[in-house]
């Protein structure tokens, strides 16, 4: 068990587990496995494409779930993270927990593992940043609208929060970096793209595809927030922290801000 | 719907509810009913103010006409402000369309006190039951108990809130005396017990029938305002310890009062907000109901106040030094906890990292503990670890030299020697 090789998969968590499978079926002590879109093939690199099986991806993902449901969450988080080289980080984590009699996923001396845990926590908060940070807008075709533009791709985690919330509307979250968004028809939830001429942040400016009542409400909030700012405790630093100026341009309440 | 006029009356119930400080809206289980509107959960701070606080909820009294006239609350009746009052249907048109914009979590409401307690109660009920009857509206309510009000509509509010509270503003019944006069203490404590009995019998009644509705599922909180009345530490913890224990509170509040009033009673206009002392009394707060502290560990006759340039936990370990150094690899949980700058989310770390190795300063560093306070605390697997005998204060010294707090030149009352 000491050989190396390239994996070259397509880019989806099903492929990237389908890598892990065979990674595991030919012994490889490590796994260089690479998206397809960003691969670059090495001189003398021995190189294998994976073809994306759910078989084999269950297989994998039942296997980590047996060990652990605090793993398995950590595990799908983590490469939602899109870092470089978090593919052989996980390939790693996965090794680890399948290796040990007991719960390897817990010890957070190995410095794998505990990067793996706060590339983790990093996608959950920026996930819980989401869930805060969306404002809808409506538009006249009824439908409550919203861009994002998340550091991490956080839109498969939060469809579900959002649809148990808003059962009762239409919406649509879009990822502008991603290019892609998720649309509620009162039904399910789907995942769609746009072709978007406009990019509706909260501009000063007024756009026709929302209703007028939308701007009267926008200015309603952004009233409360000055209205429930107690002047004597300005703290801008806490502020700051807590909302980041990364958010703001989608952000109605910190319009004149931007 | 008259937006300008609205916004007009925004602008003045908002900024009156605003020194509530209570604004969480987690604790409930109610989930979205029918294909309807909103969900409760671990609550979420949509936005922060500029002074750094969480905003989760629309919080906005009903009016603020109010017939009492305590000296520390800026609605009371002799105060020369603009008055206004809400209609129940525009409140529940601002929360719906706030909460459909993903804007707040829900709704807190409270009012001033107009014609009567029950009265005033009777109002802010007829919110919350057409926001859950016509609106299907799961989304999160906190309703403020209005001294002095009902058993019966107390019982009612529980119907349709997830959480209810009283604000008992002034820890102590002397100060209450001073500052209102026309309040009476039980006034307070009446709907604080009718909602507690009710909370435990729903609770009894779950336990036979599953189907038992709601009532009150977060719970009650309250608020003690901090440096009004010239109060000790030890008044206010030991004040919040009572409630903690018999009235099954889930949150206690502190808020540092902003001066708003010439009374002479008061503490004057224009002087300072006392935040770092907030702040103490909440770290107080968490050691008591997360790290196994009890109150008169940390505070008791012969220390009344929290010491304002360290926070609690290393108060405490400074007075204990006997407990200490404590063995990383060895302890129990509850006595990591009790080590200063290691939190409780390092103490799990702790003890599910040391069942495969034994730690070195090098693990515990890249956990997160704060090894600048924790390390004249603990032993781990090292041969290099605090050897001198150090005392309190050599210690205390030690550790405010290594750290540059934002409070740092609130408490260096150090005279500099060439001022």
């Amino acid at each position: 068990m000491n050989t190396s090789k390239t994996l070259v998969y397509d880019g989806s968590f099903n492929g990237f587990l389908t890598a892990v499978f065979v990674g595991f079926e030919q012994k490889l002590s490590h796994a260089d496995i690479q998206k397809n879109s960003q691969f670059q093939s090495g001189l003398f690199a021995d190189t294998e494409t994976i073809f994306t099986n759910i078989d084999k991806a269950q297989r994998v993902w039942n296997g980590v779930r047996k060990k652990s449901n605090s793993a398995i969450k950590n595990i799908y988080f983590a490469f939602l993270s899109e870092q470089n080289d978090i593919e052989a980080l996980l390939y790693h984590y996965i090794q680890k927990l399948m290796g040990s009699k007991y719960l390897g996923a817990t010890d957070f001396s190995d410095a794998g593992i505990l990067k793996i845990n706060q590339l983790a926590h990093k996608v959950g908060r920026e996930k819980h940043r989401m869930e805060a940070f969306v404002r809808f807008q409506l538009t006249k075709d009824d439908v409550y609208f919203a861009n994002i533009e998340p550091d991490f791709d956080v839109l498969p985690l939060v469809s579900k929060h959002f649809r148990n919330r808003y059962a009762d509307q239409q919406w649509i979250i879009y990822d502008l970096k991603r290019k892609y968004g998720i649309f509620y028809d009162l039904q399910t939830v789907e995942i769609i793209s746009l072709d978007l001429t406009d990019i509706y942040t909260n501009s000063m400016e007024k756009s026709d595809a929302f209703t007028h009542e939308e701007y009267e409400y926008q200015d309603l909030w952004n009233n409360y927030f000055k209205s429930t700012t107690i002047k004597s405790r300005i703290n801008t630093k806490l502020h700051v922290q807590h909302v980041p100026k990364r958010y703001w341009k989608y952000l109605s309440e910190k319009k004149e801000a931007v | 719907m008259d937006f300008n006029r609205i916004k007009e009356k925004l602008n003045i119930l908002a900024d009156a509810a605003k020194y509530d400080v209570s604004c969480s809206s987690s604790g409930s289980n109610r989930k979205n009913k029918d294909n309807g509107l909103g969900d409760t959960g671990n609550g979420i701070c949509h936005t922060y103010t500029e002074d750094g606080r969480c905003v989760s909820l629309l919080k906005i009294l009903l009016t603020n006409h109010c017939i009492f006239d305590c000296a520390y609350c800026v609605t009371r009746k002799s105060n020369d402000i603009q008055r206004a009052a809400f209609k129940i249907q525009e409140v529940v048109d601002l929360t719906i369309n706030f909460y459909r914009r993903n804007y707040i979590e829900g709704l807190f409401l409270s009012s001033g006190i107009f014609k009567s307690a029950d009265h005033t109660m009777e109002r802010l009920i007829a919110v919350a039951k057409k926001l859950r009857e016509e609106e299907n509206f799961n989304g999160y309510i906190h309703l403020k108990s209005i001294p002095g009000a009902s058993d019966e509509l107390m019982y009612e509010a529980g119907l349709y809130a997830d959480r209810l509270s009283v604000n008992i503003e002034i820890p102590t019944i002397s100060g209450l005396k001073l500052l209102a006069p026309d309040k009476k203490h039980e006034d307070f404590i009446k709907p604080m017990q009718k909602v507690k009995d009710e909370i435990i019998r729903y609770k009894e009644e779950r336990k036979i029938i599953k189907s038992t509705a709601k009532y009150a599922p977060a719970g009650q909180s309250t608020q003690m305002i901090v440096g009004a009345t010239g109060e000790s530490d030890k008044d206010i913890m030991y004040s919040a310890t009572h409630f903690y224990k018999n009235y099954k509170m889930k949150r206690v509040y502190y808020s540092g009062y902003v001066p708003i009033s010439t009374d002479s009673r008061l503490p004057s206009l224009g002087s300072e907000v006392p935040i770092l002392r907030e702040n103490r009394l909440y770290q107080t707060d968490w050691l008591l109901r997360f790290y196994g502290f009890s109150v008169n560990e940390i505070l008791d006759a012969d220390n009344p106040n929290l010491d304002m340039d360290i926070d609690p936990k290393l108060m405490w370990a400074l007075r204990n030094l006997n407990y200490f150094p404590v063995d990383i690899n060895k302890a129990e949980p509850r006595m990591l906890a009790r080590i200063p700058g290691i939190g409780m989310g390092s103490v799990h770390k702790i003890i599910s990292s040391r069942k495969y190795r034994s730690l070195n300063w090098e693990h515990l560093k890249k956990m997160g503990i704060a090894l600048n306070r924790a390390k004249y605390f603990i032993i781990c697997n090292s041969n290099d670890w605090e050897r001198r005998d150090l005392d309190a204060s050599t210690i205390k010294g030690k550790i405010l030299q290594s750290q540059n707090g934002k409070f740092k030149n609130q408490y260096n009352n150090q005279l500099s020697l060439f001022n």
